[in-house]
């Protein structure tokens, strides 16, 4: 249904600092708007980001209403071991969607 | 024949001209009177309040990199980057970024630490209005931080939400 895209370096050298993209399809509905009925048309937002670096967390975003739909984040690390990059978010209605990269670190 | 065709042509332009202006002039408050409850200055130093609490925010280390003039403010990209060492004795916390206008003042708040090696992020957000953008730092010493602009927004976010 909304498949994040993500982006992870396949590789990089110890100590070096790696940027990390990520992109979900979201509509972010704000809760503010009113359907061509009149009817309010309630929240549906994500609430919540979370990386975790080899289980380790290493950013987290709380999202309000004023993120744009399909939220769109760069963030930076630093490549540190090789392992598994994972991502978490989970927002309004039970949303939860996970996704992950391997890093080879040399 | 060719006579009429030259009189006719420039008044029909002057009348349609003069009605599209009218149509202008009569659209912009029509838009600024359906608009609904917004946040105002106030409610976003009431945010704002929320997240530093008692500690004062000094300008500066903060940079806000946010288009001056937007098109569209359903995705107007930003980033936020802190001046920073990012070692584990002095690093960024959290960064904040708060809107005047929306709403809701609140945009997004993230949390990094020494891992991040570079205290910088960039995402999209919505905006209302022209209005003024925030951003704090909170470091690990404890004190904030903070970068203001001001965005011209041409096609507001949210503007279909006034159309019964």
């Amino acid at each position: 249904m909304s498949a994040p895209l993500i982006n992870v370096p396949a590789r990089a050298k110890r100590g070096d600092i790696i940027i990390i993209k990520t992109l979900i399809s979201h509509e972010m509905e704000t809760g503010f708007r009113y359907g061509t009925n009149g009817v309010l048309i309630p929240r549906n937002i994500i609430t919540e980001f979370v990386c975790t670096y080899n289980g380790e967390e290493i950013f987290r975003a709380d999202f309000h209403q004023a993120v744009a739909a399909n939220p769109f984040l760069t963030f930076y690390t630093v490549a540190t071991a090789s392992g598994t990059i994972a991502f978490t978010w989970t927002g309004d209605n039970g949303f939860s969607e996970n996704a992950s990269a391997n890093i080879t670190v040399e | 024949m060719m006579d009429r065709g030259t009189q006719t042509n420039p008044t029909r332009r002057k009348l349609l001209f003069g009605a599209s202006c009218l149509a202008a002039g009569l659209g912009t408050p029509l838009l600024l009177a359906v608009r609904r409850a917004q946040a105002t200055p106030a409610t976003m130093a009431t945010a704002i309040r929320q997240v530093v609490g008692e500690a004062s925010v000094k300008p500066g280390k903060v940079k806000l990199d946010l288009p001056p003039l937007v098109e569209n403010g359903n995705t107007v990209p930003f980033t936020v980057s802190v001046d920073s060492p990012m070692t584990p004795s002095d690093y960024v916390k959290a960064i904040h970024v708060f809107n005047e206008k929306n709403p809701q003042s609140n945009v997004i708040g993230v949390r990094l630490g020494p891992r991040a090696g570079r205290a910088s992020f960039t995402s999209r957000m919505r905006l209302a209005d022209s209005e003024k953008v925030v951003a704090i730092a909170e470091l690990s010493d404890g004190s904030f931080w903070s970068d203001s602009v001001d965005v011209v927004v041409t096609i507001a976010a949210c503007v279909e939400d006034g159309i019964p």
